[in-house]
């Protein structure tokens, strides 16, 4: 395994909730819906129909673009990608050839810690439409068109990934990016989002060379590296865990291949849930040629520097980094609450009382950190008002004011008055414990922090 | 039959039409049912429609109201529908390629050949809107494929000036329909020439408007990028009034125009004192018959007459128009008629023609990676030449004046086996819409009984203009002589 490093690039399709399809008035929202109730004769490629871009679409995707850091260009088409396939309604798919909305970005994600902070390029991020689907039933094939034009942005990365489980905390991050948008409800299941690794095993011990395509950082792998001449692509991918899967099974197997001294077929393999592993779908050799051209019936899309610089909500990854560095939140509340969006908007209103009623109020010693432990932990909930939650942290802050000596009387009490627990305790039933301090809590008329009550309480015992 | 009488539909225009039936001599169904009868009668012979509206009597009957049968209602409400409905109980046939809801629409391809639209093209719906009765739907060579009419799946079209000779294409069953006067106006396509070409072989005044002055939603595409929707009269003023109704920005063509729509026919009579008009250099080579040429020089002639000064210019570009075109126009056409494979509109693909089949491989072979710069993007970028070298023209002079065919209307047969001679039918009509031109094909002469037309050009968006120089020739021009319908 130390004589090979995998070199992995992904595909990223992301369906976008806006009202209507990409290039038609239909509803986009097909899911679910009775087969072709949801067409007309632009989405069905009758003859003569033809396409209008979706503003809202378009729109949307410069933010993704921009969230991604990508150059949006002054000029950028569609182009008419060519193959036939039954769920093609008019044997070309609008997509983006040579002008994406979305060009040379990055993206950085936070492992285990702040300072632990990767990043990977981003290729392209580009627009296209829905195909429709194809239902076997028995001996007859049948097609739905209701996804047919369903506006779909393409993310492409570089080839910036070397282990399955960064791909996955990659995947996992830019889910919650573009759920933070609030462009896309980027779910697994229903297939707005869908993962397409390509994945190749580079050796080492061949000349030094730089891996991953062209602009951005170049990366350099040590050990001199030889690049790749082939990769395979893994399709029908519902899951990040399932990427994870396939790239790990990938790569023993291109490993194995490789030590044989063969080399993996370049191909297309589709991931089969129930094994674990891939299969072959299509080879290289019957590999399309799109004969892309450009979309003559829609005009060229030129954009201002306002539409290329749409205004975005604060993003998460620097919500967190604000997070920890300004408010001292500790790293683990602030990844929780900040991949949760319901968690992150409650508790933006949270932050939002406490920086603006310190002086009014005598909160105690409410901080930001302590919030968010409290929201983590649930000691206080996203379903109260922000006020009483704000309230009951501070009642609980409150409390740490514990008066020691009345905390060294009551413990002493509470130990005579109890001596069946205490000896109980004694004997090894160390969950008695819990019901010594809630006697102890219940003489302070519970004005004493209980971590510290059980903490003097065991010390008292153990004399 | 209805309708005893038997209105002569060869000589009316839409203008004169409107006149009638607003003083009531005829009726709507009076109209249709004659256009009907010489459809039943002489379409056998010509073979200019491939399917007839069932229920165009009964649409002439929602006017039944403004007819000499039924004269109850009041002379200012019936005036009031003339007003709203320019076109009220015109007849008309539509080329092949409109889409119309529930009337079978084939592009005249076998492909296509039970194939019912469930929805009206844009135009088509205007033209309903505007009163009109569609007739029928026109023959024409399959998918606009062609210069003759013979690419049709279902038979030629013959010319009725002359049932040996070609009535020229691809909408050649529209200009023979019109000319044989199954209709008071029809509708065509105009990629490369489609509409004048036609129109100058049957003696009438055909329009390639604009690209993108008139949608061309549920219209079969040939070459998106060069259609033009257009259509046949027998005068300049009918012509521009079709234009008045059809032209507009439509929300389902992202490439049509927001510009105002004018009401060409009410501002027609200007003066051609001072109107500079360009003689194509590259255009008076050897290669025009030389009647055809006669025709061209008598109506400089006419043209100088009304003060208009003739100056020469140059397209040094359109040389390459016949080939530009043939590289991008196959391009389009194999994308566009990938979406016919069989699965969806009845017929499979091995019905294509071989026309559609080369066009098809021509267009796949230069989009393919390896060849794409050497032949449509090479191609895109003389286009673009082309158009430079138009609106070079257009800064000195007004207009345009150039033939429309180097050649007579030819015999059925003569060209069909030899693709590149009928290619080059299009050498004065196709490098327009290259350029996105606007260009009329107007009646201009006669040679041995055969119609002969001339061709006026404007820049971009300036029908206006158009139609006012080609109104002030007709006027000037007389009557053609030595002209008859043989059928």
């Amino acid at each position: 395994m130390n004589n090979y490093i995998p070199v992995i690039g992904l595909e990223i399709h992301v369906e976008l909730s806006t009202k209507s399809k990409m290039f038609c008035g239909c509803p986009a929202d097909w899911f679910g819906k009775a087969p072709n109730s949801q067409t007309c004769p632009v989405c069905l490629g009758l003859p003569g129909a033809l396409p209008v871009a979706n503003k809202q679409a378009i729109k949307w995707t410069i933010k993704i673009a921009q969230a991604l850091e990508c150059t949006v260009p002054n000029i950028s088409k569609f182009d008419r990608k060519h193959y036939f396939y039954p769920d093609l309604s008019k044997s070309f798919q609008l997509s983006q050839y040579d002008e994406p909305i979305g060009q040379h970005g990055s993206f950085s994600v936070h492992f285990d810690s702040i300072e632990n902070k990767k990043k990977f390029r981003i290729r392209r991020v580009h627009l296209e439409e829905d195909a429709g689907k194809l239902i076997h039933d028995g001996k007859v094939s049948l097609v739905d068109y209701n996804r047919s034009g369903v506006p779909l942005v393409e993310i492409v990365t570089e080839p910036d990934f070397h282990d399955s489980s960064d791909v996955k905390r990659f995947l996992e991050e830019l889910q919650t990016l573009i759920r933070s948008l609030g462009v896309s409800d980027v779910n697994m299941e229903e297939g707005s989002m869908r993962l397409e690794p390509n994945i190749s095993v580079a050796r080492r011990g061949g000349e030094d060379r730089e891996i991953g395509g062209g602009g951005g950082e170049e990366e350099k792998l040590g050990g001199g590296v030889e690049l790749p001449n082939y990769k395979v692509e893994v399709k029908n991918i519902n899951s990040f865990k399932f990427v994870k899967n396939a790239i790990d099974y990938e790569v023993t197997r291109h490993i194995e291949i490789l030590e044989k001294g063969e080399t993996p077929v370049q191909e297309t393999r589709g991931y089969v849930e129930a094994t674990g592993k891939t299969i072959s779908q299509r080879s290289k050799e019957e590999a399309h040629d799109y004969r892309y051209f450009p979309e003559p019936d829609i005009p060229q899309l030129e954009f201002s520097e306002e539409e290329k610089n749409p205004p975005l909500p604060e993003l998460p990854t620097a919500q967190l980094e604000k997070y920890v560095n300004e408010h001292s939140i500790k790293f683990e509340d602030a990844f929780i609450i900040t991949h949760d969006p319901l968690l992150i908007n409650y508790f933006e209103q949270l932050l939002v009382i406490l920086i603006r009623q310190p002086a009014e109020k005598d909160l105690g010693v409410v901080t930001p950190a302590k919030l968010a432990s409290m929201l983590v932990n649930k000691r206080i909930s996203s379903q109260d008002s922000p006020e009483v939650s704000i309230q009951k942290a501070s009642t609980a802050t409150q409390q740490v004011k514990t008066d020691e000596v009345a905390l060294s009387q009551s413990i002493t009490k509470v130990v005579q008055e109890n001596e069946k627990a205490v000896s109980d305790y004694k004997s090894g039933k160390e969950t008695v414990i819990m019901f010594l301090v809630g006697k102890v809590m219940k003489e302070m008329n519970g004005q004493a922090d209980p971590s510290l009550v059980k903490e003097r309480l065991t010390t008292a015992l153990k004399k | 039959m209805l309708y005893s009488i038997m209105i002569n539909t060869r000589d009316l225009t839409i203008k004169g039409t409107l006149e009638l039936l607003k003083k009531k001599e005829i009726s709507v169904e009076e109209l249709v049912s004659s256009c009907l009868n010489i459809i039943e009668s002489k379409n056998p012979e010509i073979n200019a429609v491939l399917t007839v509206n069932e229920n165009a009597l009964d649409e002439a009957q929602q006017f039944s109201n403004l007819t000499p049968l039924r004269p109850r209602l009041r002379e200012g409400a019936a005036i009031s529908q003339f007003n709203n409905k320019p076109l009220l109980g015109i007849p008309i046939i539509l080329k092949d390629a409109y889409s119309t809801k529930g009337l079978r629409t084939t592009a005249a391809s076998k492909v296509l050949e039970n194939y019912i639209p469930p929805f009206d093209a844009t135009v088509v719906k205007k033209l309903k809107e505007a009163g009109a009765i569609i007739l029928g739907k026109a023959n024409m060579d399959a998918w606009a494929h062609g210069s003759s009419g013979e690419n049709s799946d279902f038979g030629p079209t013959k010319n009725p000036y002359d049932l040996s000779r070609t009535p020229g294409g691809s909408s050649s069953g529209s200009a023979a329909a019109l000319a044989a006067g199954m209709s008071l106006a029809s509708t065509g396509t105009d990629t490369g020439g489609s509409i004048r070409l036609p129109a100058s072989f049957t003696n009438l005044v055909g329009l390639k408007p604009t690209y993108g002055r008139v949608s061309r939603y549920g219209i079969i595409a040939m070459g998106s990028s060069f259609d033009s929707i257009g259509h046949f009269t027998k005068d300049v003023y009918d012509n521009a009034l079709i234009l008045s109704v059809t032209a507009g920005h439509d929300s389902l063509d992202g490439t049509t125009s927001k510009l105002d729509v004018p009401k060409y026919h009410l501002k027609l009579e200007t003066s051609m004192r001072g109107k500079k008009i360009g003689i194509v250099k590259e255009f008076t080579h050897s290669g025009i018959d030389s009647k055809v040429d006669e025709v061209t020089q008598k109506t400089i002639k006419t043209m100088e007459r009304l003060g208009g000064e003739f100056i020469e210019v140059s397209l040094p570009h359109v040389e390459y128009a016949i080939e530009t075109y043939y590289i991008l126009v196959p391009a389009e056409v194999s994308s566009n008629l990938g979406r016919m494979t069989g699965t969806r509109f009845g017929k499979g693909r091995e019905l294509f023609g071989d026309e559609a089949k080369r066009r098809i491989m021509i267009g796949t072979y230069t989009l393919s990676s390896g060849y794409y710069d050497a032949y449509y993007n090479k191609a895109l970028k003389v286009r673009t030449r082309i158009k430079q070298d138009f609106d070079q023209a257009f800064e000195k002079v007004d207009a345009l004046l150039c033939p429309v065919s180097p050649t007579l209307p030819f015999k059925l047969g003569e060209k069909a086996n030899d693709p590149l001679a009928m290619y080059l039918s299009d050498i004065f009509v196709a490098p327009m819409n290259l350029a996105g031109v606007p260009a009329l094909s107007v009646p201009a002469g006669s040679v041995e009984g055969l119609p002969v037309g001339i061709q006026f050009v404007t820049k971009q968006f300036d029908e206006q203009l158009l139609y006012q120089v080609a109104y002030a020739y007709e006027q000037a021009r007389g009557p053609i002589e030595n002209l008859k319908i043989n059928t």
